[in-house]
């Protein structure tokens, strides 16, 4: 087993090393966070500047019910102005010109005038507030046609929002809140994660194979190694370059998120009363936070979190990660060393990575249905569980299933290591062989 | 001693058999040539030998014992098809192979600093082996070969892809090696190296073992009592002379130095031979022609093909 570590070692500093790992390791949280965060960062810079718009209105309608905030004024302009502004719109002065039509009740619609383009949050903002008085200024008049008394009041009161809430009973019968939305967004992040990384990292050891193979040095390795220790290392060594990775990326992807929200956040605490009008973004939590509501939002949210089994999801995701890899990394080690071309490894590793798509495209249907049949099936054999159980953990599963379908993949593991390890032992050392299934399956007989 | 015995290896795959009742023995501190055609077996028994495969049935010993799995730590192999991992640097690599051979990382790099100054190939340490050419990455795979100081070394085809010098170097290395007493098993299609350093070979075709021996007495065995005598002078009826005990097969009289190929017919002594002679002509040079390693090769492969196919 000495062996094997210095083949592990080999394997994990080889690939760590490598300007390409190193790069796609510290690049991909930070262009995750960069798309996420700074489009909303950069939006709300842009809505910094302070422009001011003309408006012109006949209908009186608007007139001194558009409040000016920091950075957008409304300035209202007389008729002589609107003729010469909207005939040649050249004002320093002004950003724009907003036209409120005088059949503006009957045909909904304004203009607005500009030399360039109008930016879509000032456009936004500039239509929900019409919008908003425009309806009221309709809505009183509807009322004030019937008559009855209070009815704007008693019509208010019917303005209803409704919450389901979903309460899962613990094992002690006891209420826990929980949320199907944050369960399926758990469910979908890791079965996808378990997907990539056991696809990217097992063609890994298939190529590392395949490499050891055409240059010819398997010879040399295995004249002072037995081929399994080989097969092995390589494919634990892979294995902890992608939880080395993966490690790296979870770290940097806190720290980053942190960083920039808390500097972000800071930005948002102050434009927040402003900015209240600003499409809300996922992203700017922190922003949104400041508002009692949605303040209690979050609580909620971090409270439903917590009522997850996070401990179970932590251990099963490692587990899934894990036995999901060995079980094909081995299987594409095998085909690795069966075949003596790129073209031949496509096609042979077709029906073995069928079922690790098929887990992916079912993916939404065990979302959707964790306790349907599907969802249970494809948890229990071995090649989807990885992904599906994934899925449907977050859900809540009972223990019995997920010990059973651990359970099945560990027995299956072995058995595929098993023969893994007597195809590669045979392939290694078969050359300019034109390789079928029947002749991987003969060489399962072939003593040692 | 024997440092190394196979008895009646048999080996098959799948319906082929790749060796049938293989037996070889190869003496301590000897160069041994195991001859063959393309596809005799060769390989396989080579990787028997390695414990990269296992026999199907058959006895092996490592200096007079059956062999154990540790065995392999005093054996070094250079196969025929050879390579290094293309983006490791060389340094790296060798001290890694060096230690996949058991050598602790202080022995190795020691002994790799040695090897690297006699072969004056320091600079290439920090290189990728892609860097390199074919002839400098032999010598690179050639070090991580002997580098463990293995009792037993095993070349396939060491020279190909050497340039003159290169393989003269690689021979010398061989030789001193074998000085010191290592024992190399040595699989090669070249006949000359062979009989240039070989004490000992065994021939396999079609999977058996058709010949094994010292080099001379093999070379020996098939003379075929032919003398090439190189003589000054006019004989008019030469074979009249030979009378029936002798066989004239070659007279080329075109230059001075006249030149006949005489082969005995009975169990004549050369002193019979050089009587007649004598009183004819002037004698030059008088020498027995005893079959290079390359006739004894083809004669004895053709010979056992026929017999097989008949």
């Amino acid at each position: 087993m000495n062996k094997s570590f210095l083949i592990l070692k080999r394997e994990y500093l080889t690939r760590v090393k490598k300007k390409s790992f190193i790069i796609m390791t510290l690049l991909v949280p930070v262009m995750m966070a960069a798309l996420t965060i700074l489009p909303t960062y950069l939006a709300m810079m842009d809505d910094k500047e302070e422009r001011t718009i003309a408006v012109f209105d006949p209908t009186g309608l608007i007139l001194n019910r558009l409040e000016s905030n920091e950075f957008t004024k409304f300035h209202y302009i007389p008729e002589q102005e609107f003729q010469k502004l909207s005939k040649n719109f050249s004002s320093d002065n002004y950003y724009a010109l907003l036209h409120i039509p005088a059949n503006i009740l009957t045909t909904n619609r304004a203009e607005m005038i500009s030399d360039k383009q109008v930016t879509f949050d000032i456009k936004n903002l500039v239509t929900r507030r019409i919008e908003n008085i425009i309806e009221g200024e309709k809505r009183k008049q509807v009322i004030d046609e019937t008559g009855v008394p209070d009815l704007e009041k008693r019509l208010s009161a019917t303005k209803t929002d409704i919450t389901v809430e979903t309460i899962k009973l613990g094992d002690k019968g006891e209420a826990v809140k929980s949320s199907t939305e944050i369960a399926m967004a758990i469910g979908y992040a890791a079965g996808f994660l378990i997907y990539m990384f056991v696809f990217i990292y097992g063609t890994m050891v298939m190529r590392g194979v395949m490499e050891e193979k055409s240059s010819r040095i398997v010879e040399v390795i295995i004249s002072s190694v037995k081929p399994f220790q080989l097969l092995f290392g390589k494919i634990v060594g892979i294995g902890l370059v992608g939880l080395t990775q993966i490690a790296i990326w979870i770290v940097l992807g806190i720290a980053i998120v942190t960083g920039l929200t808390a500097f972000v956040g800071q930005e948002a605490t102050e434009a927040a009363a402003q900015a209240q009008n600003i499409m809300t973004n996922p992203a700017m939590g922190q922003m949104a936070a400041n508002t009692p509501e949605a303040q209690n939002k979050v609580i909620e949210i971090i409270g439903m979190i917590g009522n997850l089994n996070i401990p179970l999801i932590i251990f099963a995701l490692f587990f899934y990660f894990i036995g999901g890899f060995i079980l094909y990394a081995s299987l594409m080690g095998a085909i690795g060393s069966a075949v003596d071309s790129d073209e031949d490894a496509q096609q042979m590793m077709l029906p073995v990575t069928m079922p690790l798509i098929f887990s992916i495209i079912i993916l939404f249907a065990v979302a959707k249905n964790p306790e349907g049949p599907l969802a249970f099936w494809a948890s229990m054999i071995p090649l989807t569980s990885p992904v599906t159980m994934m899925v449907r953990i977050p859900f809540g599963v009972p223990a019995w299933e997920i010990i059973l379908s651990m359970a099945i993949l560990i027995a299956t593991i072995f058995g595929t290591i098993w023969i893994a390890g007597k195809i590669y032992r045979t392939g290694i050392l078969m050359y300019g062989k034109k390789v079928n299934l029947k002749e991987i399956v003969k060489w399962l007989f072939y003593k040692n | 001693m024997d440092i190394f015995q196979a008895n009646d290896i048999v080996k098959e795959y799948a319906g082929h058999v790749a060796l049938s009742s293989v037996s070889i023995s190869v003496k301590e501190a000897s160069i041994f040539g195991l001859l063959g055609p393309n596809g005799a077996g060769k390989t396989t028994l080579i990787r028997i030998i390695n414990q990269i495969t296992a026999p199907d049935s058959g006895e092996l010993f490592f200096e007079g014992r059956p062999v154990k799995a540790d065995d392999i730590y005093q054996i070094g192999y250079l196969p025929e098809e050879r390579g290094l991992y293309k983006k490791m640097k060389v340094g790296e690599q060798a001290l890694y192979l060096a230690q996949l051979k058991g050598m602790s990382k202080n022995d190795a790099l020691k002994s790799l600093k040695y090897w690297f100054e006699k072969f004056e190939i320091q600079a290439w340490w920090g290189k990728k082996v892609e860097e390199l050419s074919k002839g400098m990455a032999q010598k690179v795979q050639f070090i991580t070969t002997v580098i463990h100081q293995p009792k037993l070394l095993i070349f396939d085809e060491p020279f190909s892809g050497f340039d003159p010098i290169n393989t003269n170097l690689l021979k010398n290395e061989i030789l001193e090696l074998k000085k010191k007493g290592t024992t190399i098993i040595f699989s090669t299609h070249n006949m000359s190296s062979v009989e240039e350093i070989c004490d000992h070979i065994a021939l396999i075709n079609q999977s058996k073992k058709i010949l094994d021996g010292q080099i001379d007495q093999v070379r020996e065995q098939f003379k075929t009592n032919t003398f090439e005598i190189v003589y000054r002078g006019e004989v008019p009826n030469l074979q009249y002379h030979l009378g029936s005990h002798f066989n004239l097969l070659e007279h080329d009289e075109s230059s001075l130095l006249k030149q006949m190929k005489v082969q005995f017919l009975n169990n004549q002594s050369n002193n019979e031979l050089l009587k007649i002679l004598m009183n004819q002509f002037e004698i030059v040079s008088f020498k027995e022609l005893i079959p290079s390693m390359n006739d004894v090769f083809i004669h004895v492969v053709e010979q056992n093909n026929r017999e097989i196919k008949q």
